[in-house]
């Protein structure tokens, strides 16, 4: 990724028409990601607010699995790893292993996506939903947005990998790819927080 | 009004040409005009509604109830708060933003022309969706333009008023982080070759800020309206009043953003001033250095003073001290602010032209608006004036003068650039004076009634309280306003009549400084038929001294028009629609639509067309020749402000022309 960008700093210099609207796109899509964590944080700061606000129903301390969520993070960092891994089989314009990495990647993602469902499901079996305490509905709403990022992540990248099948690799395709593996390591580190803020923090008290 | 544009459209035939060249364009010139042209319309029904407003409270004084009922007079209110800053502050200042900044940077278009025309097509969609109940039945919103909570949720306010409230700002909001994105990404990255930051243009640096600070508040708005919907639709309790829920924090987010907000409107409305009274003086901005600190010193301490809005909500002493505090300091930057623009003037050769006007109106309103302010935040004063029409007042006079006048200034000094003729001079004039009188007229008692205890959102008051003759001057005066509107109106049709006579052949009629002069007026699609050089502050200035040079002309790569921006929005408006109404299977297909029409056109590889060098230079060459002709054909000694038409001359031609018509009937 650093190689990445140098690269694209580089190409300020060059006055290739293509490589300064990638340039461009590239920067966007910084400027864009930070719009995305400006959202989190005001979801952060909500939780923050109504995290002891249970109303009678159960803290967060009752109802997390630490070893559950322990898993579905290290699956999480994982897969930001393998689409590293596709990022730089990109660079090389090495189509199989780009199918390759970013497919475990997808693969990964989708498990994740699964185990968090079955943990909301298991909280909601329970008895406890959104509609019961202010800190619930923050923490679905918290975790649920991350969760529908992930998704909006999977099918972007399951798109941009059938077009790549299709028609092969050139710099569009790659950019592309750029993009989608910036998007993935940001939410990688909002799920660090979730991980620490949501999860962890729960259980000092 | 809607019924007869269509009518036209289809007796001329010009559907097609409308969707071609306009609705599909990505070009931000065209955008530019169209956010004019909605904004404009949005304006008449705000004014309507303030009216309304008005009418009402100088009729309702003791045993009469004034002609509506207080739920009536609520969803008034709160669409007239949502009109003017959503659908008619921000359309006026994206539309400047749109036309005049490529154009300033020596850009030929967006950083992505396709995100611009989404972002205007989702402010058309909030724009509908606000209007909806005209046409589907139900109410709007009453509770006031920020939906305060607990009371904007379901408990309280059952119907569909809220839900239509959130999706218009909602969609509308989205497209303007989108905006935002994409100006940041333009200034920074697409600046002609030697123009580096410290040598950008006033107007780009206020619109630079204004965007910066709009990519950094929106956000928070849009996940505002998510809680604030989740509570209403899903049964979530973020800002109810059980379960834990907590509506103080629902002030915090909402003034997060919203008092952010109008320095995003205002930030490029200072701009402008910069730029007119530099051109009206015949200086460069003085100090201009302190004058981008300015920009920027407003809009970094205008993020951190939102608690000042609810300094009585029972935030601690210290915390209401430190939010009054910061928000006194707001006033030293725009001192600095102000403070330039009298050096830029002093010594200058000043031209009173109406672009220059409108800033002599706003330093006066502005004044009164910015020392009432100042006042609002020490916050032992603020416990007896909070929400009272003190209050409203002094953000009216804050909005009107500065905002509003900027933008007027703004549009009287670029039109040329933006129609290829300028504005009546003289009934601009008169419309400028209007708006004065106007305002002082309404507002100025205002203030009184403020100090004497009314509250605001008040549709009845006790006829002892002795207010009715404050509220009755108040309501002249809103008519008074009124007049000046219609005198703009009649001031754009008096123009296109002349238009012959008020063309600007040389694209510089003011003898400005900034590289939008440097182009024909209107700018050619492609803005700049050759990349100017800039080495200086003032480019188009010292080309000026140093004499034009013979353009060489290359081929040049412009986007396609594309429609996927209004089917994005189509489908948005559906997804809105849908959750106003629970009505699931809209809900998805908007969703799945919105996906669809994405995917196909980020993946769509072919955006871009060519105009050769060849075609560049002839269609410059005949505008020269157009522009020539235009010279010889008319009268040159009956070109000045002078010579513009009054009202008088404006109202027998538009009664010779309803009498030609009537008689061709016969």
């Amino acid at each position: 990724m650093v190689a990445w960008l140098s690269e694209a700093q580089k190409m300020n210099h060059v006055e290739s028409h293509e490589e300064a609207s990638t340039d461009r796109v590239m920067f966007g899509f910084w400027i864009y990601l930070m719009t995305d964590l400006l959202m989190f944080a005001a979801l952060f700061a909500v939780f923050a607010v109504l995290r002891n606000n249970t109303a009678g129903e159960p803290s967060g301390k009752d109802i997390f699995s630490l070893p559950f969520v322990l898993i579905e993070t290290l699956i999480l960092l994982t897969s930001s790893f393998t689409c590293g891994l596709g990022m730089i089989a990109a660079r090389n314009k090495d189509k199989a292993k780009v199918m390759l990495w970013f497919g475990v990647t997808m693969l990964l993602g989708l498990i994740f996506l699964t185990l968090e469902i079955k943990e909301f499901s298991t909280i909601l079996h329970e008895g406890h939903s959104w509609r019961d305490s202010a800190f619930l509905s923050s923490f679905f709403v918290l975790v649920g947005t991350h969760g529908l990022h992930i998704t909006s992540g999977i099918l972007w990248l399951a798109v941009t990998l059938r077009y790549i099948a299709r028609q092969g690799l050139n710099h569009h395709k790659i950019r592309k790819l750029a993009l989608i593996s910036l998007f993935w390591h940001f939410l990688d580190i909002v799920w660090i927080f979730i991980f620490t803020v949501v999860y962890l923090m729960s259980f000092i008290n | 009004m809607m019924l007869l544009i269509a009518g036209y459209l289809t007796y001329k035939k010009r559907w097609k040409w409308l969707w071609k060249e306009w609705l599909t364009s990505v070009d931000p010139k065209k955008i530019g005009i169209m956010y004019f042209i909605v904004g404009g319309f949005m304006l008449l029904r705000g004014i309507l509604d303030a009216l309304m407003i008005w009418l009402q409270q100088s009729l309702a004084a003791g045993a009469s109830h004034g002609y509506l009922s207080s739920e009536h007079f609520q969803e008034i209110f709160t669409a007239h708060g949502n009109i003017m800053v959503f659908f008619v502050a921000m359309a006026f200042i994206f539309g400047l933003i749109n036309y005049i900044v490529p154009l300033q940077i020596g850009a030929r278009d967006l950083a992505s022309p396709f995100m611009n025309t989404l972002g205007f097509w989702l402010f058309v969609g909030g724009v509908v969706m606000v209007n909806m109940f005209f046409l589907f039945g139900g109410q709007y919103a009453a509770t006031g333009w920020l939906a305060v909570a607990p009371l904007s949720g379901k408990e309280f306010s059952p119907g569909v008023g809220v839900d239509y409230w959130i999706w218009s700002l909602q969609i509308s909001g989205i497209g303007t982080t989108l905006g935002a994105i994409n100006f940041i990404m333009t200034i920074l990255k697409m600046r002609v070759k030697g123009m580096t930051l410290w040598k950008m243009p006033a107007f780009t640096w206020g619109s630079l800020c204004s965007m910066l600070m709009a990519a950094t508040i929106f956000p928070i708005l849009t996940m505002t309206l998510f809680l604030v919907f989740f509570d209403r639709y899903l049964g979530t309790h973020f800002f109810t009043t059980t379960a834990g829920g907590n509506a103080m924090l629902y002030s915090n987010l909402i003034w997060m953003w919203g008092h952010p907000e109008v320095y995003v409107l205002i930030l490029p409305a200072y701009a402008i001033f910069s730029e007119i009274v530099a051109v009206f003086s015949r200086k460069p901005v003085a100090n201009y250095k302190s004058n981008v600190f300015g920009l920027i010193g407003v809009a970094s301490l205008s993020l951190v003073v939102w608690l000042h809005h609810f300094f009585t909500m029972g935030s601690s002493a210290d915390v209401n001290a430190f939010f009054g505090i910061m928000t006194v300091f707001v006033a030293i930057p725009t001192t600095v602010l102000v403070f330039n623009w009298i050096a830029t003037m002093y010594k200058g050769r000043i031209r009173l032209d109406t672009p220059m006007l409108w800033f002599l109106g706003f330093a006066g309103v502005f004044a009164i608006g910015g020392i009432t302010g100042v006042l609002l935040a020490v916050p032992s004063i603020d416990f007896q004036l909070h929400n009272s029409l003190f209050l409203v007042a002094h953000f009216h006079s804050t909005v009107i003068g500065g905002v509003v006048f900027g933008v007027f200034a703004g549009i009287s000094y670029w039109f040329p650039k933006f129609t290829g003729f300028r504005l009546n001079e003289r009934l601009g004039r008169y419309a400028f004076w209007l708006w004065i009188v106007g305002y002082f007229m309404s507002f100025v008692p205002m203030f009184i009634l403020g100090l004497m205890g009314a509250s605001r959102r008040l549709d009845h008051y006790d006829a002892s309280t002795g207010w009715q003759p404050f509220f009755i001057v108040s309501l002249i005066g809103g008519i008074v306003i009124t007049a000046g509107v219609t005198m703009q109106v009649v001031q754009i049709i008096a123009s296109f009549i002349e238009k012959k006579r008020l063309m600007d052949t040389t694209g510089d009629p003011w003898d400005a400084r900034t590289l939008e002069w440097s182009v024909a007026s209107p700018a050619p699609a492609y803005n700049f038929a050759a990349l100017p050089d800039v080495s200086e502050r003032d480019g188009f200035w010292a080309m000026k001294q140093t004499g034009l040079q013979k353009p060489t002309y290359e081929d040049i790569h412009m986007p396609k028009n594309t429609a996927s921006g209004i089917y994005l929005s189509i489908y948005a408006f559906l997804t809105g629609f849908g959750f106003v109404w629970d009505i699931k299977w809209l809900i998805i297909v908007g969703i799945v639509g919105m996906i669809y029409t994405f995917i196909t056109r980020t993946f769509d590889e072919d955006s871009e067309y060519k105009i050769a060098a060849s075609d560049v230079e002839k269609s410059e060459q005949e505008h020269f020749v157009k522009m020539q002709e235009v010279e010889k054909s008319r009268d040159q000694s009956k070109i000045g402000p002078e010579y513009d038409m009054g009202l008088s001359d404006f109202i027998k031609i538009v009664w010779k022309w309803l009498l030609g018509l009537a008689r061709h009937k016969k």
